[in-house]
């Protein structure tokens, strides 16, 4: 599609939305770089608009982007040309394989790791204007707890939370919780826990995660955090050919297990 | 050989280099490096590879002592912020500076100094691990990163390499010897959080604008912060080791 024929698209959805007041807007993080955030990002954009919502999916990883990597898209315009006043954020917003709408940080960002003044102008007034064109914005933030991550995250709606079930991604989504508990007033946190060996696992790292958090974060704090269980994604080789091949897994494989998990996220999310 | 690599057939070795390449100050920055002959006929595609290479490593390496160059090092500096904002790994920064440097200058003349210089950076390079950078970053200053370093070794390898350059004294004319010592400041990259090559270089310097002032020769690291997650807290969250309990 011609970036023309983009906010063409955007101007009629623009003049069809209406009654809902804008997108609801979540962003995915989750502490621990490489637990497959972007693949879940993407994948749950994808199946959010097979269930007929609008998606737009941004990537918020300002430093290390790769969401157009994830998709195998090469774009010429990006949230960089946004940011400095070379193009106008319709043109920047490209359709992507799963039928949702992106808008890639691109190349040229490693300037905005910081969160500067500008920064936070900037992606604050992205986002607020991106949200009255769709169903749902899904902010792909960076790895890691920087400040960027922080601010991006106080913009949405919602925080969804991926970790696996590896120690290590448990102790960087516990961090996550626990700075975003002290930091934001935010007490709904959600969890989707991805590459699960057995089923049920999720559930039970949830109730863990939450006796942590009950005992030495919500002790101290009027109205306590509670952490949501939005999924569980199956460890599956199909996963892994996916993304080798840079490809949507439900595109690629729609009836393998993990895409099947991601369609039911994706459902819960909606329903709230 | 694609044809749109390459429009023009190879030219003949011993032919004049084409397109006006002049690659003679190349060869002689090589062999003034101590550099040997390079391989291939010359202006071979081998051997153009050979003169790239080697040109690459000699603008990346300190002539004097060897070591990495303030380039390199910023290089070696923000691949080391990008892995550790993604994977969490501790890494450690440490700068030296010899102590009274200016002395030895003046005492014992620039040539005595540059021997001081070459000396320290070689038990650096000698106390450190294969993975860890040594880099000469200014006259008589050294920078150390030092990847998946954790936080309770950081003050020993410090006081390792303080001790080493303490120990070594430096022959700087047939049986005469100075000894030297460094100062050393060091900082951890903040875990998680994608900092700049600028900041991170900043704290350490502050720590080692500490380490002067409280007497040299000792090193000062940045106190580490409190970690986010306890010990107390990580035992609780791996109590059941299994997860398979969802009752």
């Amino acid at each position: 599609m011609t970036p023309s024929g983009t906010s063409l698209a955007i101007d009629s959805i623009d003049a069809a939305s209406g009654s809902r007041g804008g997108a609801q807007i979540t962003a995915v993080t989750s502490g621990k770089g490489g637990v497959g955030k972007t693949f879940i990002t993407t994948n749950l954009a994808a199946a959010l608009t097979r269930q007929g919502e609008r998606v737009l999916v941004l990537d918020a990883d300002l430093g290390l982007a790769n969401i157009d990597v994830v998709l195998n898209l090469y774009p010429k315009l990006t949230l960089h040309d946004v940011f400095t006043g070379q193009t106008r954020l319709e043109d920047a917003i490209l359709p992507a394989p799963g039928g949702f709408s992106v808008l890639l940080a691109g190349s040229g960002m490693i300037e905005y790791s910081r969160l500067t003044p500008t920064v936070r102008d900037q992606l604050h007034d992205v986002i607020q204007r991106v949200r009255p064109r769709f169903d749902r914005v899904l902010l792909d933030t960076g790895a890691g707890i920087s400040d960027v991550v922080l601010y991006t995250i106080s913009l949405a709606d919602e925080v969804l939370i991926v970790c696996t079930p590896e120690p290590t991604s448990l102790t960087d989504a516990y961090a996550t919780i626990k700075v975003l508990a002290t930091t934001q007033p935010r007490r709904l946190i959600r969890l989707l826990v991805n590459q699960v060996e057995r089923p049920g696992e999720a559930r039970a790292i949830r109730k863990q995660l939450q006796l942590v958090v009950d005992r030495y974060v919500n002790a101290g704090l009027d109205k306590p955090v509670m952490i949501e269980l939005l999924g569980e994604v199956p460890l599956d080789p199909t996963v892994r050919e996916a993304v080798i091949k840079r490809e949507l897994l439900l595109e690629g494989a729609p009836g393998s297990a993990a895409a099947r998990a991601i369609v039911a996220a994706a459902a819960k999310h909606i329903a709230g | 050989m694609e044809p749109h690599a390459r429009p023009e057939p190879p030219h003949p070795a011993g032919v004049a280099p084409p397109r006006g390449l002049n690659p003679d100050v190349a060869l002689q920055l090589l062999r003034q490096s101590g550099h040997g002959p390079l391989p291939g006929e010359p202006m071979s595609d081998v051997w153009l590879q050979a003169l790239v290479d080697a040109l690459v490593d000699l603008s990346s390496r300190d002539a004097l002592t060897g070591l990495a160059n303030r380039r390199s090092f910023e290089l070696a500096l923000a691949r080391e912020i990008d892995r550790v904002a993604r994977s969490g790994e501790p890494a450690l920064l440490l700068t030296l500076d010899i102590d009274h440097f200016k002395k030895v200058n003046d005492t014992h003349g620039h040539a005595a100094g540059d021997l001081v210089i070459q000396a320290v950076g070689a038990a650096l390079a000698d106390t450190v691990r294969p993975m860890d950078l040594v880099a000469r970053v200014g006259g008589e200053e050294f920078s150390i990163v030092l990847p998946n370093c954790p936080a309770a070794f950081g003050p020993q390898v410090a006081e390792r390499i303080r001790k080493r350059v303490a120990r070594t004294p430096v022959e700087i004319a047939p049986g005469e010897s100075v000894s030297v010592t460094v100062s050393v400041g060091g900082a951890f990259a903040p875990q998680w959080v994608r900092t700049t090559a600028r900041i991170w270089i900043d704290r350490t310097d502050l720590q080692l604008y500490r380490a002067k002032s409280e007497g040299r020769n000792r090193c000062c690291l940045e106190p580490t912060a409190v970690p986010l997650v306890s010990a107390e807290e990580k035992g609780l969250l791996f109590a059941s080791s299994s997860f398979q309990d969802f009752t």
